[in-house]
């Protein structure tokens, strides 16, 4: 079974990412994740995100384009990266969520990816 | 009578009574969630009634009929949806003049026999004890074993529903088949404390009541003849022990390993009750796992008193326990110790055998590789290893801690 997981981040994640003091701990933690999603031949895709200042988000309205700075909601938590999985079953996909250091500050989400289309 | 009192008598024999009135009520009806509904009511009820008219003399006893009028109306609701002789519900209880088991206890030992039958599927042994005996609701239980909470329910609704069923009845086993029933409630009382590994305390379940209620768990098993059964004792023994040193795992938000603990953190009680029941274990020689288990954090904790960790026991003890039941944790807690005494060659030796499959995302492995690595000089092998272990952690104390000790 493959899922995604969506590491959703607090502002105070984002802010560590270039904290002098905290930026090294942060980094590491997600190296480690990646490492070992990669290294249990369980990663299939993952692309982590810069911060949703950078974000565009485009919007067509009765015909008409919006384009607006900013992620498409404000929220303290904002997507920061994701990434999909495959193994066994949900319990799995679980126990990798609850080791995303997302998870700590922000929160994690896990959904099922729809099967390909044939 | 004030709310606040009455609140209180409602919590306190929710503690006392919830396993054995559900428990009575399963070995007259067979039907656990029939049970649990009819408890449930009865301390609704008593929620109610003793806010308003006072707390009776004996709770247990108020709460035993209320129970029983609520289990008596389910069957006859139900017999009367599947056309059965309404009459027939009152039969249930009719020949019970029998309250000699309230002295003795037992009706929550027999309950969590039948949780931990081998026709219900082990994974759910743990769930189904700590909701059934205890009371305790399935979104809880479901963060604990971290599943989602509507599969929680599904398994333990599944698992109540093969009881009825397959018609498991509360009953006195045999005494063949007990030895093997018991294990099993231990393996269960084991999981549901969080010892999924033996020793790795750091993988231990943080909801503090949920550990505290493991805890009486044993102990009710133990006061109910299981201190006949070394293993009990062992199990007891293992959790105070461990339960012992809990205080001193986290300070200051600062995960600190079982080895450079502030022994005055710990748990002077805890520990002598856990090394009082260990000897009498040890003294109906019959050696067993968790016994052996509990030996090697007796030993851990013997620092408290010599200010040295007596390694080669704990190694001795390790190898016991790698004859009696063998595990990956076990094989890991050996090779933890044999670098200690600077034994590299053998603790390499203990986790290159070690199959890959097992080992792949388990936490404890990875760090312990990463150690051996940094003995051995191979910074290659330390950066891999300890990102990999780091990526396993859960525990963000634990995370920071090996960040700062073995990696990145």
């Amino acid at each position: 079974m493959q899922y995604a997981i969506l590491a959703v981040e607090h502002d105070t994640d984002f802010a560590e990412r270039t904290d002098e003091v905290r930026s090294g701990e942060y980094w590491a933690s997600w190296a480690g994740y990646v490492a070992a999603l990669r290294e249990s031949g369980v990663l299939l895709h993952g692309a982590g995100l810069m911060p949703p200042e950078t974000a565009t988000t485009v919007r067509m309205r009765g015909g008409t384009l919006a384009v607006q700075d900013g992620p498409f909601a404000e929220a303290k938590e904002q997507l920061g990266g994701l990434f999909v999985i495959d193994v066994d079953d949900l319990d799995t996909a679980l126990q990798w969520a609850a080791r995303c250091p997302a998870a700590v500050h922000g929160s994690v989400e896990v959904r099922p990816v729809i099967p390909p289309m044939s | 009578m004030t709310y606040s009192t009455a609140d209180e008598a409602v919590v306190a024999a929710h503690r006392a009574s919830y396993g054995r009135l559900v428990g009575w009520l399963v070995r007259r009806t067979g039907d656990v969630q029939l049970a649990e509904d009819a408890v449930a009511s009865a301390f609704a009820g008593a929620l109610e009634t003793w806010r308003s008219r006072g707390v009776p003399e004996s709770t247990e006893a108020w709460l035993r009929v209320a129970a029983r009028n609520a289990a008596v109306s389910a069957l006859r609701r139900s017999a009367h949806t599947t056309n059965l002789d309404p009459e027939s519900a009152d039969q249930v209880f009719a020949t019970e003049h029998d309250h000699r088991d309230e002295a003795i206890d037992d009706e929550r030992l027999r309950l969590m026999l039948l949780c931990a039958h081998p026709a219900i599927d082990e994974r759910v042994h743990a769930p189904l004890m700590l909701q059934v005996v205890l009371g305790i609701d399935a979104a809880r239980i479901a963060s604990v074993f971290l599943v989602p909470p509507s599969t929680m329910g599904q398994r333990l609704s599944r698992a109540k529903a093969k009881i009825s069923a397959a018609g498991l009845r509360l009953r006195e086993l045999e005494a063949d088949e007990l030895p093997a029933r018991l294990d099993a409630v231990l393996r269960a009382i084991y999981a549901a404390y969080g010892l999924a590994n033996p020793l790795h305390e750091e993988q231990t379940v943080d909801d503090d009541e949920m550990r505290a209620e493991s805890i009486r768990l044993a102990e009710t098993i133990v006061d109910l003849g299981g201190a006949r059964h070394a293993e009990a004792l062992g199990l007891l023994a293992l959790l105070l022990l461990t339960e012992s040193r809990r205080g001193a795992r986290i300070v200051d938000g600062r995960f600190v390993p079982l080895t450079e603990h502030d022994v005055a953190r710990w748990n002077a009680e805890l520990r002598r009750r856990g090394d009082d029941t260990l000897r009498l274990a040890a003294a109906l020689a019959a050696p067993g796992r968790f016994q052996l288990e509990a030996a090697i954090s007796a030993v851990h904790s013997g620092r408290g008193d010599s200010g040295m960790t007596e390694w080669s026991s704990i190694i001795a003890l390790y190898r016991g326990l790698l004859e009696l039941h063998p595990s990956i944790g076990a094989a890991i807690g050996a090779a933890a110790a044999l670098l200690e005494i600077g034994d590299v060659e053998q603790a390499q030796r203990m986790l290159d055998d070690l199959p890959a499959e097992a080992v792949g995302a388990h936490q404890p492995y990875w760090v312990c590789r990463a150690r051996l690595a940094i003995t051995q000089g191979d910074d290659a092998g330390r950066h891999a290893a300890a990102e990999r272990a780091i990526g396993l952690t859960r525990h963000p104390a634990v995370r920071r801690h090996l960040i700062e000790t073995i990696g990145p």
